[in-house]
């Protein structure tokens, strides 16, 4: 079994104000999942941990990667702080409001990207962006003025602002999803794997703007990432996410030294690799490899 | 970003309700072609119906084929309309699911009774349209006579049972998200049984007893009944008030239903994850 390890450090005290971006103690959650047995027939449904007691701190303006395998629970902490989910324990607070309780005002601070650039794809990028603008209470005059300038900004062809969503390529089409982010002045951005699929030249002009946000928008951002280099060159800290668990949370260059890694990929590999011995038995009898 | 106070949440709030119909608006737009396929498709299946008055005349059975046709070409607008508004509320899920869009929606600050009442204030506007589209073609092609019609009772009732509609719309639309897989098909099952028990080509005082019983509390037993009398004898609001009071009664009640139940459903899928579709 694992145990809770936390070996988060107090952040330094860089807040602008009292109460920190996110707060996050203790919060677990659980899906129930019907397991395949070892005979190939399904088990019961079981409770199956995809948070397990994850508790992190993070201070305006700051930006922190989370890095984990497939299965080891961003996108779940993700979905719990956009007020998509609901915890099974613990708590979560964004700049002071709790999640859970008042996930309306959480909801006016926050805003999303994820892997899939998600859209109504027979509409065109600034159909999409109008509609979605106007449920964070944007009248359609500000639309008319702000959606041209952060289609401008994230690198969208502003010829290409009328056509279908459908005809754009995947790069594209992350970009406006950025646009759609952007454009409600989200106070704490939330990115999951937001480069995951892109081709390299996507990938660079998407982290360029990533970098760009954090250094002109007053914006906290969590990052949900598979790649490394991403990590470490956006992220102030870097958090090793697995099983459910926060392992680690901290500066890549601490990380390294903790681990005695020459790379974060190395230190990455050493703070999975011991895990995944310690986790053999519980697999075993699961029979899959989450 | 947002300055706090009553008067700003309700004008974000408003923003967001046209946002609803605005969006709604462009997928009528884009799929424009569609709507020309639907319209056919539902013209085709009010001829059918409408045809039996003829048929029964036309196999030596006596009956007065104008006022026949009329009452079936009532029903069958009526059907259509029906099936306009539950499909846009049930698809409320389903659709944005489809297209990935339902995380982006659940998330923003839009309050789900504003977002689902945009979603019933669309669904009728539109449903009203193309019902009226719908009967006027037909009635057209049939020459049907209606001299004493009273289009503007008509248009009241239907409008008043509208808001049951929505009401019983946003249960039907929470299907979805408690079965991601099988949850819309469940919409239309309650769409059918709805009309049947009202009496949807025959007085309600043919059915059997437990079918009237269920008749009582169904809004499209009086809006039917109210638009017959309307449209074939001319009644105007007041003397069909015997059927408006009750479909205010049922709508007052079937919102806040349809919002209670829709609420739980989320709570649900929110708990056991059932909103998202992949990553
Ligand atoms: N809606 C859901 N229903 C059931 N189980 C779920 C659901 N969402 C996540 N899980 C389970 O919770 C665990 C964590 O999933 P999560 O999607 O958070 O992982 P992730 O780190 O984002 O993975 P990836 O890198 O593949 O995106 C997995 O075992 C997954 O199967
Ligand atoms: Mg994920």
């Amino acid at each position: 079994m694992l145990e809770p390890a936390l070996v988060t450090r107090p952040a330094a005290p860089r807040a602008l104000d009292g109460v920190p971006a996110v707060e996050v103690v203790d919060l677990r959650k659980e899906f129930l999942r019907r397991d395949k047995k070892r005979d190939g027939r399904f088990a019961r449904r079981r409770r199956h941990a995809a948070l397990k007691g994850v508790s992190l701190t993070m201070q305006r303006g700051e930006t922190v990667a989370i890095l984990g395998q497939n299965g080891s629970g961003k996108s779940t902490l993700v979905r719990l702080l956009s007020t998509l989910l609901l915890h099974d324990g613990g708590s979560a607070t964004i700049f002071g409001h709790d999640v859970f309780v008042e996930a309306g005002a959480v909801r006016r601070l926050v805003n999303r990207v994820s892997v899939e650039a998600s859209f109504f794809k027979k509409m065109s990028a600034v159909e999409n962006l109008g509609y979605a603008a106007r449920f964070y209470g944007m009248s359609p005059k500000e639309t008319r003025r702000l959606i041209p300038q952060i289609l401008d900004r994230v690198g969208f062809p502003a010829e290409r602002s009328g056509d279908a969503m459908e005809g754009l390529s995947r790069g594209m089409q992350q970009k406006v999803a950025l646009a759609r982010a952007l454009l409600t002045s989200p106070v704490l951005l939330l990115l999951d794997e937001p480069t995951t699929g892109l081709d390299p030249r996507s990938k660079k002009e998407v982290q360029e703007f990533i970098r760009e946000i954090r250094t002109t928008h007053d914006s906290t951002i969590l990052l949900c990432t598979h790649d490394l280099d991403e990590a470490e060159s956006l992220a102030d800290r870097v958090g090793i996410l697995h099983a459910g668990a926060l392992l680690v949370l901290d500066e890549p260059a601490e990380l390294k030294w903790r681990y005695d890694a020459p790379t974060l990929e190395a230190a990455f590999f050493a703070a999975t690799g011991k895990q995944l011995e310690d986790e053999g038995d519980d697999d075993e009898d699961r029979g899959v490899f989450a | 970003m947002i300055a706090p106070g009553a008067a700003s949440t309700l004008r974000h709030q408003l923003i967001g309700l046209g946002g609803v119909i605005e969006r709604n608006w462009y997928l009528v737009k884009r799929y424009a072609l569609w709507e020309i396929t639907f319209f056919l498709w539902t013209a085709a299946n009010t001829l059918t119906i409408v045809f039996i008055a003829k048929g029964v005349e036309a196999t030596g059975g006596r009956v007065d084929v104008n006022r026949l046709t009329t009452i079936l070409l009532i029903g069958a607008v009526i059907w259509s309309y029906l099936g306009i508004v539950f499909e846009i509320l049930v698809e409320t899920v389903a659709w944005e699911r489809w297209e990935g869009t339902i995380e982006y929606t659940f998330m923003a600050p839009l309050s789900r009774p504003v977002h689902l009442i945009g979603m019933g204030i669309f669904a009728v506007l539109y449903g009203i349209v193309r019902a009226a589209v719908v009967f006027a073609a037909i009635a057209a092609f049939f020459g049907l006579h209606m001299p004493n019609a009273n289009f503007l009772s008509a248009l009241i009732l239907i409008g008043i049972a509208s808001v049951s509609f929505i009401g019983i719309g946003m249960m039907t639309a929470v299907l979805p998200l408690i079965s991601p897989e099988k949850g819309t098909q469940f919409g239309y099952i309650g769409q059918g049984l709805m009309l049947v028990v009202s009496g949807v080509y025959y007085p309600v005082s043919v059915l059997p007893e437990f079918m009237e019983w269920i008749a009582r509390i169904s809004p499209a037993t009086y809006a039917l009944r109210g638009i017959r009398a309307a449209i074939l004898d001319g009644a105007g609001p007041a003397a069909v008030w015997g059927d408006i009071w009750p479909l205010i009664l049922i709508g007052v009640l079937s919102i806040p239903l349809g919002l209670a139940v829709f609420r739980r459903g989320e709570r649900y899928a929110k708990q056991h994850g059932k909103l998202k579709r992949s990553g």
